[in-house]
């Protein structure tokens, strides 16, 4: 495989495209989770109830000729091996926990991966739509577009007090989590995110690292959510997010700006010297190569390099990822091997030039 | 501080031994620190599960519900268990998920203490309703809501617009009637 035709797997085409806010708002995504009423829920362990919603899947939303909704390919998760499965987990098209329970889960992928429905998750279904920079409500849109197609086929769970009955008591009401991924490498420089996470968390919302639940910032890339989502509308939720957000992404403009004013040239160092690692080195860990990516990624954002593409920084995070590394070469590698293929793999990203 | 074991990683654990009245300190990583036996706490760490299931605890409601207060009377205990899954209440509590649509109504009573502080003391969905098979609750809002209209509009002394209104209500019950047999008959 070529780097070139391989990228274009690492890169989700919506990515590529243009979106508000698109040099510090990396992706908006909503998530719905819906259960059917009458089957039991993926938790409940029982192997004849999701046997039986892969089934009505497969029959009721797979078409086989070309229609309209025909975008969505189904891809039972039985059918791919480890690194494919890893592959997919790093696009953030599947969750872990997909990957967990694989013998009776699937997922649905339009062609864009824009959207995708996971099968037998924690809940029957998980609607996600993503959408490139601040874009939340057209997310949600499509999401209930979505979401009313699903329904029209069988009866969702659903209360008329308590809302959509999912697994977790946590997602119960909407089940909707709505999630913004943001590019802060300057409050993290001027440790303004320090104050800044606490004072939001205050709100109802959750900060974290990019790869979900329990993870690190690495790169300086943030995921804030959502928590609540009992007693307050979608759009209401996803208001409240955007406001939020869009205060963020103007503290860090702020923040981007007094630093390049105030220590232009410490600041050139430090974009440049990340550039000549990532161009120069041998063996690179996942962590030093966020930490890099993202110092080049705010060099190109601020002018200081040019004649790199900005979606570098999407690319790359994606291409580092051990699923991806392994995909590439094609075998399981060790830790240690990884490190070395990394290096690799992004000095010739570099030498592409673009 | 770095780790005294592979003296790689920073030391984020810091263990005091007293043997014998002789105290010995040791900075480890997590990776020796479980390596030597320090740490016992299961593999996954603590998840959200675990810290859900420890709020649910809190309620004070013992496994059984039944408990130990009549412990001459070797009754059988009688634990919340939901009919159409079989999941019980200590399962759910210990999983902290439920098994299907039904547990919602089956553990009823003890589930709204739990939304109410998972969701900020909400316990009222006021967001999206299924679109085809929502349209009798869809219509049974646009009622109450009427009705509260109404209700300001008499306050006012606005009886005619009021008048209208009322008959609309009116209008718009008889067809949810209608709806909701039909529906019921399916």
């Amino acid at each position: 495989m070529t780097l070139e035709s391989f990228i274009n797997e690492a890169i989700s085409p919506w990515m590529l495209e243009d979106g508000p806010d698109k040099d510090i708002v990396m992706s908006s995504r909503v998530r719905l989770a819906r259960n059917f009423a009458d089957k039991l829920y993926p938790t409940s362990g029982n192997k004849e109830a999701l046997e039986e919603v892969l089934q009505f899947i497969k029959k009721n939303y797979i078409k086989e000729e070309d229609t309209e909704q025909d975008s969505l390919t189904f891809i039972p998760m039985k059918q791919l091996n480890m690194i494919e499965k890893l592959v997919l987990v790093e696009k953030h098209l599947i969750s872990p926990h997909l990957i967990k329970h694989s013998d009776y889960a699937a997922v649905l992928l339009s062609e864009q991966e824009q959207t995708s429905i996971m099968v037998n998750e924690e809940d029957h279904l998980r609607i996600q739509v993503y959408y490139p920079g601040l874009q939340l409500k057209k997310a949600l849109e499509e999401a209930y577009y979505l979401d009313d197609w699903l329904e029209e086929e069988a009866d969702y769970a659903f209360d008329e007090t308590k809302g959509y009955l999912t697994s977790c008591p946590t997602n119960i009401g909407t089940g909707m989590r709505a999630s913004i991924m943001l590019h802060l490498p300057a409050l993290v420089l001027t440790k303004q995110i320090n104050r800044l996470i606490p004072a939001i968390n205050q709100l109802g919302l959750v900060v974290r690292g990019i790869y979900g639940e329990g993870s690190e910032a690495r790169g300086n890339i943030f995921q804030i959510s959502n928590q609540i989502t009992l007693g307050k509308s979608e759009e209401d939720i996803v208001e409240d997010l955007e406001s939020i957000v869009n205060q963020l992404v103007e503290h860090e403009r702020m923040a981007r700006q007094y630093i390049y004013e105030q220590s232009e040239i410490s600041l050139e160092d430090r974009v440049f010297r990340s550039y000549g690692t990532l161009k120069n080195s041998r063996i690179i860990d996942s962590k030093e190569a966020a930490t890099c990516i993202s110092n080049l990624r705010l060099g190109i954002d601020l002018g200081i390099i040019e004649n790199i593409s900005e979606n570098i920084l999407n690319e790359l995070m994606v291409l580092t990822q051990p699923g991806f590394l392994q995909h590439y070469a094609n075998k399981a590698l060790r830790s240690d091997e990884r490190d070395i293929r990394r290096a690799s793999i992004i000095r010739e990203r570099l030498n592409l030039k673009k | 501080m770095e780790c005294q074991e592979c003296h790689e990683r920073k030391a984020t654990l810091h263990f005091k031994h007293i043997i014998n009245g002789q105290e010995t300190k040791v900075s480890l990583c997590e990776v020796c620190a479980k390596k030597k036996g320090y740490l016992t706490y299961p593999e996954e760490g603590f998840s959200l599960n675990d810290l859900l299931s420890g709020l649910f605890q809190k309620d004070g409601i013992p496994l059984n519900a039944a408990g130990t207060a009549n412990s001459n009377q070797p009754k059988q205990p009688q634990e919340l268990k939901c009919s159409s899954c079989g999941r019980t209440f200590s399962e759910f509590k210990k999983a902290g998920k439920f098994g299907c649509a039904n547990c919602y109504a089956s553990f009823d009573s003890k589930v709204e203490p739990i939304l109410r502080r998972v969701h900020a003391g909400n316990t009222k969905h006021t967001g999206r309703i299924p679109k085809r098979a929502g349209k009798y609750i869809q219509q049974k809002q646009l009622i109450s809501s009427h009705k509260e209209e109404l209700k300001q509009l008499i306050e006012d002394e606005e009886f005619e617009k009021a008048a209208v209104l009322r008959d609309k209500i009116r209008e718009l019950e008889k067809a949810n009637h209608q709806d909701k047999e039909a529906g019921d008959n399916t």
